[in-house]
């Protein structure tokens, strides 16, 4: 058992390598930076490649060609960053290329308050490239939770052969703290299908039956076949087919949206026997579980819910939350981006309010408690 | 064991966060759960920088420190800056050179951490080890041992035994 301080870009990095990572592309920024630092540091020692490209986009461009040719690739960023590698999120949806892009969410828009905490990037996370699509978008909450969501991330990345998204946030890519990881961590790690017919054979975008996605041959093996941003057809050609493109953009929404069970995960915190819930994620969560303890003692039935799966959204477990409890708030580090889901799903049943702020301020416990007591007393 | 909220003050360049860090390492070596966070942006470099520290036996949920325990300043700047967050009761550890703050309602240790690390050992860069040593004298708040262990495991090759002279200076400041 390696019990050790940890910081959460380290813990990254660290459940990065354990997912089997070997390459890494992308540029610097504020507070991601760590996570670049790390794996130009690791890589090497694992046979893997540290490359840092001219900028943010060529970060991404070059971490879904690592992915092409094999290698189980990620690429970091913030703010700004997060904003230029948005087209190539939607290329390597279209081309099915799995990766891993970790977003340490800083204030903005544009470079905003660059050295503060922010959850301002929910909705640009779901809907920031262009077109119909699918994403799956995780955001785990502690040091350990981000060793072992990042693994999780590499994991669905390869199964559902799709870009992931992490999100972290400033304070938690930051903060340090106690992270147990056993000798034998005897985690699952996954990795994408290959090809067993031959070359000639072998259809890069045709799906096996029994399979959620085709299996994918690695550059470089021999199996010779085209990866393009346009619709394509089982081959991997272009095609302007109508019947084509609406199968092609549906199974990419269909492999997500059908498999919510393996993909959503959330913690539920003393909401057995509570009338009041609060939504909270990443950071934030941490100030919404200590005011939940607070407003506890002070006699108010409230508990927490927490999204560690962002997108696609817990949809069935938030519409029972609904159904159970009197008011739900939804509080985070923005002005109201996750309230617009919950308010949706939950908002049929019972009525959402939402608490954020957006002046790079963290958002404390006592603020929750008096929230949710100022409005339980009114 | 309470909570206990620790916010180291001083200049940049003065080993704070590397001090929040070691303090915090102490504190897991004893079985405890520590957390640490810092300040970045302009405060990072020169002007007022600060670590914190949360070292408690139960989970850690909020993870900043907001109204402290004990403030540690190294500087008049960060002492002026940081002293309305030190709780009542609070413990104030600052380096002699800091005037000492009229407030009745806390205790205060000024003691000489610069200059024994500049004149005594002719080593500036270890006022933060002699800052732990002294902390530890007032607080116990982690065991000798594993302080000492985590200085260890954590200053330049070739520099433990400087270190390990300073922490026992930084002991026998405060008696």
């Amino acid at each position: 058992m390696t019990v050790k301080l940890m910081q959460g870009n380290e813990a990254c990095v660290a459940g990065a390598l354990k997912a089997g990572m070997k390459f890494y592309a992308g540029y610097p920024i504020t507070p991601s930076t760590e996570i670049a630092e790390l794996s130009a540091e690791e890589l090497p020692k694992v046979g893997g490649k540290f490359i840092q490209m001219e900028d943010e986009i060529a970060g991404i461009a070059a971490t879904l060609g690592g992915s092409l040719a094999g290698l189980k690739s990620m690429t970091a960023t913030s703010g700004p960053g997060f904003s230029l590698k948005q087209e190539n999120i939607g290329y390597g949806i279209i081309t099915e290329t799995p990766c891993v892009i970790v977003n340490v969410q800083r204030s903005g828009p544009s470079t905003g308050l660059p050295t503060s905490p922010a959850q301002g990037d929910i909705m640009q996370a779901r809907w920031g490239t262009h077109g119909d699509h699918s994403i799956i978008v995780l955001y785990p909450s502690s040091v350990k939770e981000i060793y072992y969501t990042t693994i999780r991330a590499f994991n669905l990345a390869e199964k559902y052969r799709t870009p992931v998204i992490l999100l972290l946030d400033e304070i938690i890519g930051h903060m340090r703290e106690k992270i147990e990881i056993p000798e034998n961590d005897d985690v699952e790690i996954i990795d994408r299908k290959k090809p067993t017919c031959s070359p000639s054979e072998y259809k890069a975008f045709k799906v096996q039956d029994g399979d959620v996605v085709p299996e994918m041959a690695a550059f470089g093996e021999g199996y010779r076949y085209h990866v393009t941003g346009l619709v394509h057809d089982e081959t991997g050609f272009p095609s302007g087919n109508e019947l084509v493109a609406d199968k092609l953009l549906n199974r990419l929404i269909d492999k997500i949206e059908n498999n919510k069970e393996d993909i959503v995960t959330y913690e539920e915190y003393m909401l057995d026997d509570a009338d009041i819930a609060i939504v909270s994620f990443g950071s934030i969560a941490r100030s919404a579980k200590s005011a939940v303890d607070s407003l506890r003692s002070q006699g108010y039935k409230v508990g927490l819910f927490r999204p560690i799966t962002i997108w696609p959204s817990a949809e069935d477990q938030l519409e029972e939350l609904g159904k159970k409890m009197k008011k739900i708030f939804v509080v985070e580090l923005n002005a109201g981006q996750y309230f617009l889901e919950v308010d949706r799903i939950a908002g049929k049943h019972t009525k959402v309010n939402k608490y954020g702020k957006i002046n790079g301020d963290i958002i404390t416990p006592d603020e929750i408690v008096a929230v949710v007591k100022e409005d339980q007393n009114a | 064991m309470k909570r206990w909220e620790l916010r180291f003050s001083g200049a940049g360049g003065q080993g704070l966060i590397t001090g929040g860090i070691i303090l915090a390492e102490a504190a897991i070596l004893d079985g405890k759960n520590a957390l640490q966070s810092q300040s970045y942006g302009p405060e990072a470099r020169g002007g007022a920088s600060k670590a914190e520290v949360i070292i408690s036996d139960e989970e850690i949920s909020f993870p900043k420190v907001g109204r402290c325990d004990l403030l540690l300043s190294l500087t008049q700047l960060s002492c002026d800056k940081y002293l309305e967050t030190l709780k009542p009761g609070g413990i104030l550890v600052i380096d002699d050179s800091v005037v000492t703050p009229e407030r009745d309602d806390i205790k205060i240790f000024s003691i000489p951490i610069l200059s024994t690390a500049t004149t005594k050992l002719g080593k500036p860069m270890v006022a933060n080890i002699i800052a732990l040593g002294a902390i530890h004298s007032i607080t116990s708040i982690v065991s000798q041992e594993s302080l000492q262990k985590a200085v260890l495991s954590r200053v330049p090759k070739g520099t433990e035994e400087l270190n390990k002279v300073a922490l026992k200076e930084g002991y026998e400041l405060v008696k």
